[in-house]
């Protein structure tokens, strides 16, 4: 979890100008959030996304990832794959270790810290800090089909809400899932909970987003396959370039 | 969005996607859309190119977001963006101008 590592970095670029604000996209609502911003003692503003506006409104497609907004209220940068340096923490046998996911899956360790210490330092200057043709370029595809997710998602997780896990709202997440592959935190967000149903309410369980052997899985993929898709086209991508 | 019903006003339509239904029709940030006269649900959908979608059986649409620029930010000025804080109060963006603000989004997943 990175929210340690923002407030850190939110204390040392508040007094250049540069506000942290996080937002927890999660249908479970605050009382899931909660315990992770507390954890962190968060002096920055914590919002809470039930119904994942951020998707509908900046086209985020995945977690996590940073907007940058300008004092004039300019976006100048989408699709930060945000990741804080991590902190140190006492692991259970009280030893200091790292904390957060910096420095660990490929992520680097403070890459995505120094783009926005150079933007608090340079401003429009700052090579992160791009022109309104290059955001609205850099941000996601919107087909008609990611509309069409979007509506589907939005009624999986109203249905979600009266009804838990019924056909109808596993229906609609399917439907969102074909219609946007690509957007991570659909997925991930209905096999958190969806395994939050089928285990238990225990936080590690939030994670088990694959089936076991043999176990019936209702979405149209998993995690695991998901994770295996995306570091497969990676790997294509180096070849080719 | 979700709606019991398409007999929305122009003032909920702006309240729930951002778009605002003005004389030269519905505008974001620096871009407007003409809509004809007056203000229909359906037909601003179909020319902001939103998805409508009807479940039968629970009674209610969902109104996906505008397709026009054929990317998710047609312009580059921030949409108002208000959210509750983990307290329940609503917190806008906006309420940030002057400063330089960095949204970062995160999951419990």
């Amino acid at each position: 979890m990175d929210l340690p590592g923002w407030q850190v970095l939110r204390t040392e670029l508040k007094p250049l100008g540069l506000e942290i604000v996080t937002v927890g996209l999660e249908m479970g609502g605050p009382a899931v959030l909660r315990p992770y911003i507390a954890d962190a003692g968060a002096q920055h503003p914590s919002l809470v996304d039930e119904s994942h506006v951020m998707d509908s409104l900046f086209g985020v497609t995945n977690i996590p990832e940073a907007i940058w907004i300008d004092e004039d209220g300019m976006i100048v940068r989408v699709r930060d794959v945000a990741v804080p340096p991590p902190v140190m923490r006492p692991n259970a046998d009280g030893e200091p270790e790292l904390y957060g996911l910096g420095g660990r899956y490929g992520f680097s360790v403070d890459a995505a810290a120094n783009r926005l210490r150079d933007w608090a330092a340079k401003g429009a200057g700052s090579e992160f800090a791009l022109s309104p043709e290059r955001v609205i370029e850099r941000s996601q595809p919107r087909p008609m089909e990611v509309s069409l997710a979007a509506a589907h998602f939005e009624l999986a997780q109203h249905l979600w809400k009266a009804e838990g896990f019924s056909d109808a709202t596993l229906r609609h997440f399917a439907e969102a899932h074909v219609l946007q592959p690509d957007n991570i935190t659909y997925k991930r967000q209905a096999y958190s909970q969806y395994s939050v149903a089928r285990l238990g309410r225990d936080e590690g369980n939030r994670f088990r987003q694959s089936p076991e052997a043999g176990e019936a899985w209702p979405f149209v993929s998993d995690f695991t396959a998901d994770s295996a898709r995306i570091r497969d086209e990676r790997e294509a991508q180096k070849r080719e370039t | 969005m979700i709606l019991d019903h398409l007999d929305i006003s122009a003032d909920e339509f702006s309240a729930g996607t951002g778009w605002e239904v003005k004389p030269e029709g519905a505008c974001r940030g620096d871009v407007c859309v003409p809509l004809g006269d007056g203000f229909d649900l359906r037909r601003t959908a179909e020319r902001l190119r939103m998805a409508l979608v009807r479940d039968d059986d629970a009674g209610v649409w969902a109104l996906g977001p505008d397709t026009v620029s054929g990317k998710a930010l047609a312009s580059a000025v921030a949409p108002e963006l208000v959210l509750p804080d983990i307290d329940g109060q609503p917190f806008h963006l906006s309420s940030l101008r002057g400063q330089k603000v960095a949204i970062v989004c995160w999951a419990p997943y």
